[in-house]
């Protein structure tokens, strides 16, 4: 357990073979370590975080592994055990949220209450529903109700039932921004007195940011990699990987020449001229590497510069700009096309237009390898 | 008008049977994952293709005084099977079988499987989740399958003729009957009990037809 002491820890070793038609396609391999407090699940879609949340829940069998939660032991292939659903008592919100249709909004969150005293019922589901602030709502059917309501009433009815893991599939999509920060400050709220295991999945950049304390970066069924919200994106090593962190610009290059002591080397991107300096990585001279580069991390310049600690100066002309939103997407040509963001108020003061003469500037690690 | 009321009598209590057995059944057959579902699932449809005198025959064989099913009725009950209301009941649930358990088939299956996920990491088993979930929302389809068994037991000619035979007030029932009033010429008579037959049947077709309007569902949709 990496010394970590924790006795809630959810563990899941899990391999899964998911069959299409006769064909086994794809597997999911992978062995998670889920303390208490938020840990996203981050991947692009397909691949395989709903598999191995529902693997956890019990909803989807592994063909082999071993899932426990706190100690106790939900599934284990070898010893042939399989708690059944009902009784694991793992909470899961699914994307779709799943909330009765024909029960009211009080009924939905007292679903999972079944056994209690209809007295401690009533006090528990008016206690949920007043800390996700939807108390309002109880004699409501979902169909009535908007969708961040929904979504904080999908959250209450798991979280009523104490149960030791939350599993949250992609619970807060389509939602902007502060309504998206208002639940989940509302859920650090319940899981500061509560302290369980709650695992996030999500393939949106932003929410990794705004959420995670810890990131587990899933790729093609496997683990990529464990760590801080940081470390895991900042430096994506799995191209599928990268498009779903934001790398807006994916090239291919060839590797120049290695200069171990300054720990970084010279490649030439595709075909063209254009040389950069990137990091070193595991590569040798003449093989072709991937390097990765976020929009946002690129400078763009109406002169050349000067005097710069940023390594990579490159000369090219702005072949389109796109507003998006509060933002403006520059595609440069400097023999490969950059994906470039700008700000509108940039292309203003610099009086930007398609055709124009420019230079983009890189600091060397701001460009990432990608396996 | 006494065929009216022993018709009436009849699919009540069919269709009353038919719910309590094809309830269970199409719970089976909709969430079954058994490789060889599909040969149920053709001798439950079988009905609705079999002209009615084969299966009013068979029955028949079967409830005579030789068939397994009457020799089993004669030793629990002293008397016979075939030409008594109760064959006639016997008879006229294997006849609307299919269509009481195809439409119970088509709502438990339309059910949302993520509201059965949901209900299951709730904590409710397979019981619970069955009447808090998929009866209350496959209610429309509970009302399709008890209308038609109703009307389709009705209007039943066939088997009723082959194993009930035509004894008024015991197995004459109002098809029978318009069938005698007509070989009679008794165009008149005929004619007032088709009409109210047809009557019928048209108002139950307008329930099926009603409570499967999407608009019209007894609670919103989504």
């Amino acid at each position: 357990m990496g010394g970590e002491v924790n006795a809630a820890m959810l563990i899941a070793r899990i391999h899964k073979e998911r069959r299409r038609g006769h064909v086994p396609s794809f597997d999911l391999d992978v062995s998670v370590e889920v303390p208490t407090g938020i840990t996203i699940l981050f991947g692009a879609s397909g691949a395989g975080k709903s598999t191995l949340l529902d693997c956890v829940a019990g909803l989807a069998q592994p063909d082999a592994g071993q899932i426990t939660s706190g100690g106790d032991v939900l599934f284990d292939s070898a010893a042939r055990v399989n708690v059944p659903v009902p009784k694991r008592r793992i909470a899961y919100v699914f994307q779709a949220l799943a909330l009765f249709p024909h029960l009211t909004v009080e009924e939905n969150v007292a679903y999972g209450l079944n056994d209690l005293p209809e007295q401690e019922k009533r006090e528990r589901v008016e206690t949920i529903l007043k800390a996700f602030r939807v108390e309002k709502l109880s004699n409501q059917k979902p169909g009535e109700i908007s969708g961040g309501e929904r979504q904080r009433i999908a959250l209450a009815r798991s979280l009523v039932t104490e149960p030791r893991v939350l599993l949250l599939d992609e619970p807060l999509t389509g939602l902007d921004a502060e309504l998206k920060a208002a639940i989940v400050d509302d859920l650090r709220a319940w899981n500061a007195a509560k302290k369980i295991p709650i695992l996030y999945v999500t393939h949106s950049r932003d929410e990794v940011d705004a959420l995670g304390e810890r990131v587990i970066a899933l790729d093609n069924g496997r683990v990529v990699s464990t760590g801080a919200p940081m470390e895991v994106l900042r430096a994506p090593r799995r191209k599928k990987l990268a498009q779903a962190a934001g790398f807006e610009n994916l090239l291919k290059a060839t590797v120049l020449d290695l200069r171990e002591a300054d720990g970084v080397m010279r490649v030439r991107l595709g075909e063209s001229a254009c040389e950069i300096e990137v990091p070193l990585g595991y590569a040798a001279v003449g093989s072709r590497v991937q390097v990765a580069i976020r929009a946002g991390d690129i400078l763009l310049a109406t002169e050349q510069p000067h005097a710069l600690s940023a390594r990579n100066v490159m000369k090219g002309r702005i072949l389109s700009l796109e507003q998006r939103g509060t933002m403006v997407v520059a595609r440069v040509d400097c023999g490969v096309t950059f994906i470039v963001h700008v700000t509108p108020g940039a292309v203003r003061a610099l009086d930007l237009s398609a055709g124009q003469l420019v230079w983009l500037v890189l600091k060397t690690h701001s460009c990432h390898l990608v396996d | 008008m006494e065929s009216l009321w022993l018709s009436m009598k009849l699919a009540a209590c069919v269709s009353a049977i038919l719910l309590a057995i094809g309830v269970p059944v199409a719970y089976w057959l909709a969430y079954s994952t058994w490789r060889w579902k599909f040969l149920l699932e053709s001798v439950v449809a079988l009905p609705l293709v079999l002209p009615p005198t084969v299966l009013g025959f068979y029955a028949l064989v079967a409830m005579g005084p030789h068939g397994p099913l009457g020799k089993l009725w004669i030793a629990l009950f002293g008397h016979g099977l075939a030409f008594t209301f109760g064959g006639l009941i016997l008879a006229s649930v294997l006849y609307s079988f299919p269509f009481a358990v195809q439409p119970l088939i088509v709502s438990f299956g339309g059910v949302d499987r993520r509201l059965l996920d949901a209900s299951a990491v709730l904590g409710a088993g397979g019981l619970r989740t069955f009447w808090r979930v998929i009866l209350p929302l496959s209610l429309p389809g509970v009302v399709t399958a008890v209308v038609l068994s109703f009307a389709h037991t009705l209007g039943e000619f066939g088997v009723v003729l082959m194993v009930g035979g035509n004894l008024a007030g015991i197995t004459r029932t109002v098809s029978v009957d318009i069938y005698d009033h007509v070989q009679s010429l008794e165009y008149g008579a005929a004619n007032q009990m088709a009409l109210v037959l047809l009557a019928i049947s048209f108002a139950a077709l307008s329930v099926v037809y009603a409570v499967n309007r999407r608009v019209w569902t007894p609670w919103a949709a989504k």
